[in-house]
Order: C-alpha cells, then sequence, then structure tokens
C-alpha cells in the first residue's frame, strides 16, 4: 500500500480549519520555519480512503479474538465513547476557570472515589500517561518518602525475576538499583531469597499479584511484611488488576503505592498503543508527594490543589482525561457487582482454555490460573523444530490476534494467554480448535507453519533488517 | 553445536579464552547465540571501565529480548570489539571469532566448565 506521502498531489486539501474570524496577529520572522511543512496534500475521499485501508491491514479487538497475555484486550463498551463526545466534556479548555468546569472536575473525583474503593487506596492522581509512566511515578513517591524521612541509605528496589520489564527499567529511571529474586518452583516469590535481600538498604518492593504467569502469590501478606519489617514500602504493579478487582485489594495485600491501567482493566481503546491512562493511587501516608494539581472538594465546590510535598508534575494539566471518563462510565455502567462478574469470567475463561489446551501443549506452570496463563513450546521446538513465533504466526491465519510470544522470560518458547472475560464459549473453543490443529500440522508438516501466515496483507515482516536498519521517515528525494 | 576445545565456559553462556596469565577475551557461545535469535544490537563496556566479576558488563539484543552478559572475571576493560557494534549479526555467524571485550589486569575469576562439562550443561537444560 501507497503511503500518504506518496499519494500527495500538490494544491489537493481538506477544509479542516473554519474562516480566520479574529485580527490576525503577525509572528516575528524570527520564530517562523523557513518554509511550510512538507505535510501531504490530499482530497478528503482520499484520505477516508487510505484510512480505511490501513484499518483493513489491521486487526482489533472489534475484528476477532485478541488474546495478548498481559495486555487485557477486552471489549470496549461503546457508551464509553459516547460519555466521553459529550460536547460538556470535549468543548472544554485545560486552563479555563474551575468554576466553569465543575462536572469534569467532579468526574474525576468520582472515578478517583470508585478506583480508590476497588484498590484499597486512599488517594490517586490521573496526570501519568499509561502504566510504565505510573511506575515511575509511584516509584519517585517511595523516593520522596525516603527522602522526607532523611533516610538516604534506602538505594535498592526489589523485583521478581516474573516480573513485567518496565519494573527494573522504572527503579533504575528513578535511580535505585534493582535486586532480583528468583521465583520458586511454583512460579512465585521465594521467600528465604526474599528475607536474605532485604535490609537498611531497601527502598521497596515492586510487585504484580497475580504475576506474569497468571498465578496469585498465597504468600502475600508474608511478602508485604518483609519488606515492611525492613523499612521498605511495597509498590503494586496493577497490570494484573482484571484479575481480582472486585474480590482482593492491593491495599489489604499491605501494598502502600500502586499503579492502574486504566485502558487496560477498565475498557478503553488501547490496542494502537493508547491514549493510555496509568492512574497512580497510594495510601494517606503518601498522598502529600503526589503530583500536582490534584482535584479536591470544598463541599459542593471541586478545585484544583497541590499536595504539600508533590513530586511536581509528570504530565501537563490532568492527564488523558477523556479516558479517565471512558473508565468512569464503565465502572457506572457495570457497578459494584459487575466489576467482581468481570474479575471472576475473566478467571474462569482462562482456566476454561488452559484446562482444554493443556491435553495438547505444556502449561508452563500446570494447576489452577487467574487472569491468564502460559505455555511452553520448548518440547515442540526441540523435536519438531516449531517455535513459539511460528505457532503464533499460524494463529493469523485463523482471523486472531496471537498470544504474547517469548515473555516472562524465565519460560522458553513461551505463549501468554489472556483470553478475557469479554469472549464468549464459541469464540475460546475456536481459538481451541485453531491451536489444536497448528499443533497436528506441527507434528505433520513442521516446514508449513515455518511459512505461514499465508492469508494476511503482510506475510512475516523481516525482524531483523527492520530492527537492524530501521526506516524511521520518509526520503523525499 | 559447536563447543571448541580450546575454551573456557560459563554458566551464564559466555566463553573465555586465556591470552596471557592477566588478560582474558570474552564472547557469548553457540549455544546462547542460537537460543537469542538473530541480534540486532550490542551494548559493550568502555575500555579502562571496571569488570566486576558476576556483574552486568554489556548487554546484547535479539528480536525476542534483551539479554545481559556477565563478567566472568575481575579486572579492567582492555578492549572492545567495535565491529560487532555495526555488525551484531556477526555473532550469530561467528560467535567465536566475534567476541566482545577482553579484560586484563585480572585479580579474581569464577570457576569455569570445559568443553565437555559445558556440552553436558546446554543438554541437562541448565
Amino acid at each position: 500500500m501507497k503511503l500518504s506521502f506518496e499519494k500527495s498531489r500538490q494544491g489537493r486539501f481538506f477544509p479542516l480549519l473554519p474562516e480566520l474570524d479574529v485580527p490576525e496577529r503577525k509572528i516575528s520572522s524570527a520564530l517562523t520555519r523557513a518554509g511550510s511543512p512538507r505535510l501531504p496534500e490530499m482530497s478528503p475521499p482520499d484520505i477516508s480512503r487510505h484510512y480505511s485501508e490501513l484499518a483493513r491491514r489491521t486487526h482489533g479487538v472489534n475484528d476477532g479474538f485478541y488474546p495478548l497475555g498481559s495486555c487485557t484486550m477486552k471489549y470496549n463498551p461503546k457508551i464509553n465513547d459516547e460519555m466521553a463526545n459529550l460536547p460538556g466534556f470535549t468543548h472544554i479548555h485545560p486552563l479555563q476557570p474551575e468554576h466553569t468546569a465543575q462536572g469534569c472536575l467532579e468526574a474525576m473525583a468520582r472515578a478517583e472515589g470508585l478506583l480508590c474503593e476497588i484498590t484499597g487506596m486512599d488517594s490517586m492522581t490521573f496526570q501519568p500517561a499509561a502504566g510504565a509512566h505510573g511506575e515511575f511515578t509511584g516509584v519517585l513517591l517511595i523516593k520522596a518518602y525516603h527522602e522526607s524521612r532523611g533516610d538516604s541509605a534506602r538505594t535498592k528496589i526489589i523485583v521478581p525475576d516474573s516480573a513485567h520489564g518496565t519494573n527494573p527499567a522504572t527503579a533504575t529511571m528513578t535511580g535505585f538499583q534493582v535486586v532480583n529474586i528468583p521465583s520458586d518452583g511454583s512460579g512465585c516469590v521465594t521467600l528465604d531469597a526474599l528475607r536474605e535481600a532485604v535490609g537498611p538498604d531497601t527502598a521497596g518492593l515492586m510487585l504484580t499479584n497475580p504475576n506474569t504467569l497468571g498465578i496469585f502469590d498465597r504468600n502475600i501478606l508474608e511478602i508485604t511484611k518483609i519488606i515492611h519489617d525492613a523499612g521498605g514500602l511495597c509498590y503494586y504493579d496493577g497490570a494484573n488488576l482484571n484479575a481480582i478487582m472486585g474480590v482482593a485489594r492491593p491495599g489489604d495485600m499491605g501494598f502502600d503505592v500502586m499503579h492502574l491501567n486504566l485502558h487496560k482493566t477498565f475498557s478503553t481503546p488501547h490496542g494502537g498503543g493508547g491514549p493510555g491512562s496509568g492512574a497512580v493511587g497510594c495510601k494517606s501516608e503518601l498522598a502529600r508527594f503526589l503530583p500536582s494539581p490534584h482535584v479536591s472538594r470544598r463541599g459542593d465546590e471541586f478545585f484544583f490543589d497541590a499536595p504539600s510535598r508533590s513530586v511536581g508534575r509528570v504530565g501537563a494539566f490532568y492527564g488523558n482525561f477523556l479516558v479517565v471518563l471512558r473508565a468512569l462510565t464503565y465502572l457506572v455502567t457495570i457497578g459494584g457487582d459487575g466489576v467482581r462478574d468481570a474479575a471472576r469470567n475473566a478467571v474462569l475463561n482462562a482456566n476454561y482454555m488452559m484446562k482444554h489446551l493443556s491435553g495438547i501443549y505444556d502449561v508452563a506452570y500446570p494447576g489452577g490460573c487467574m487472569h491468564e496463563f502460559v505455555l511452553s513450546l520448548e518440547r515442540l521446538k526441540r523435536e519438531h523444530g516449531v517455535s513459539a513465533m511460528d505457532v503464533a504466526k499460524s494463529l493469523l491465519d485463523f482471523g486472531m490476534h496471537p498470544p504474547t510470544m517469548y515473555f516472562p522470560m524465565i519460560v522458553k518458547e513461551a505463549l501468554m494467554i489472556e483470553p478475557t472475560e469479554t469472549e464468549s464459549r464459541e469464540t475460546m473453543d475456536f481459538a481451541i480448535a485453531a491451536l489444536r490443529s497448528i499443533y497436528e500440522r506441527a507434528l505433520e508438516e513442521p516446514e508449513s507453519l515455518r511459512e505461514a501466515p499465508i492469508h494476511t496483507p503482510i506475510r512475516r515482516p523481516d525482524e531483523v533488517n527492520a530492527a537492524r536498519h530501521p526506516k524511521l521517515r520518509y526520503n523525499f528525494d | 553445536m559447536n563447543f571448541p576445545e580450546d575454551l573456557k565456559y560459563t554458566r551464564t553462556h559466555e566463553w573465555v579464552r586465556a591470552l596471557d596469565k592477566k588478560t582474558a577475551r570474552v564472547g557469548i557461545t553457540d549455544y546462547a547465540q542460537h537460543e537469542l535469535g538473530d541480534l540486532v544490537f550490542v551494548n559493550l563496556p568502555e575500555v579502562g571501565d571496571e569488570a566486576i566479576m558476576g556483574e552486568r558488563i554489556a548487554d546484547v539484543e535479539s528480536v525476542k529480548a534483551v539479554s545481559d552478559i556477565f563478567s566472568p572475571v575481575a579486572g579492567e576493560v582492555s578492549a572492545v570489539n567495535d565491529e560487532i557494534l555495526d555488525a551484531p549479526e556477526l555473532v550469530n555467524s561467528d560467535p567465536y571469532g566475534a567476541w566482545l571485550f577482553e579484560v586484563g589486569e585480572i585479580t579474581e575469576r569464577e570457576e569455569f566448565m570445559s568443553a565437555e562439562d559445558y556440552e553436558k550443561y546446554c543438554e541437562e537444560g541448565e
């Protein structure tokens, strides 16, 4: 397919902007660019067809099953978008006076209240743009807490080896050293290794529960106690909250600060990489460090105030407000019982798929799972030369998005499957049948799987060449 | 899979060649490059950096993942193989020729495995 730059013809345009109806102000030529930017020039039908063509070449949750582990690709109810499109929420400026934006402030305060109830936290910011940004903000709170007590010896953050890659990256970005803790045979934190790792240099722990293997760590109260007894704080990576929301709360497990991926757990579209919202919640002891501004309430009036020892801004204005609004719509629509039922069905669906696939593929950690599970295709690769990549690519020909591959790192040839609660039994049965037929083909004609996919607009992109020699911009010459 | 007899091996899949009494050359094994798949980036230390035994000193990135390389000896980095920065595929095609770095002034070293023991270690799935 051609790029918009290649479709561009001089003089074609799209009347996007209204006529100028205010006096024109000249900007000093010292501040203006020398020439016009070389944007593609296209007519409205060409633009419309260009984007429709792009849409046909991709796969979203509206196209088919999307069991991408750790990404919670659930269906996003359209009412979320309807609410986020109301003119009262869209025709507003972030700098207009607070008393003229009371509805927006109330929506943020209400979302904060509901999400704090679900997580067991006391206060929340919506400024971070997505999960990793939320982690960064949360660990800044931990840092500010130790600094406020004059405790500068706490330089280490403990992270289990099953963690999302963002956890050690966050700890490093905030200036801490990472201490890795190995998982035990059941995929959970090894308590003895944790006890040995803590000390007066422990700033905190970053943990996902259920972890990236889809296993709920039963020792969680003991884990957070070990950290607290050593003087550290506990950070909850909310990536997997979909498994426990409405059933168990990080705040009750001993966590002090956490982020939520509103775009995942609370159903806002994120398949294209955003927009996201990495809301950060914390216990009251940390609230004074939250980013500024934060919505507060005085009587019937909502206003922005600055937490007393705020770490400052971590983003512009109030974060991705319309994503927060979609999450609020979701919560109000399904209610408290709906939140709990969503988590239970997410766990039920994952166990249904795991049970049916365990007779075909090797489950990395057999037993019950939470909202997702991990297959290991190590045996298939060793005996038949078919890799997790080959199986993932073969799924594309069934009109399905593949699971997450090669993660978590502690499982070889990993395929991580998260069906979510919004998929029907028929959809999952179709996926199970597809995975079964791929397995049978792997035994009979492994070569054919290395050719897959056959029926997609693009076959196998040359990932190695793309990484070694990336083309990051259009060359006009 | 290739396990040259004249090299020593670590449990984290580095190979070590003693250049003289105090200097060693380090790379990653054929098994390691095979497990990682096609490499797309290599990050090397700088000459003069301190090499701490058992700690991360470099990393290699494939289309699958980024993996740390650990220094099998304590000393000071005395040379790095700049050639592989622009051509990381050399590590895939010639893992024992495309070395990563050399450490001089060695003060300490890990317990290494022989080629035979390392081959057994790989077969047992670590």
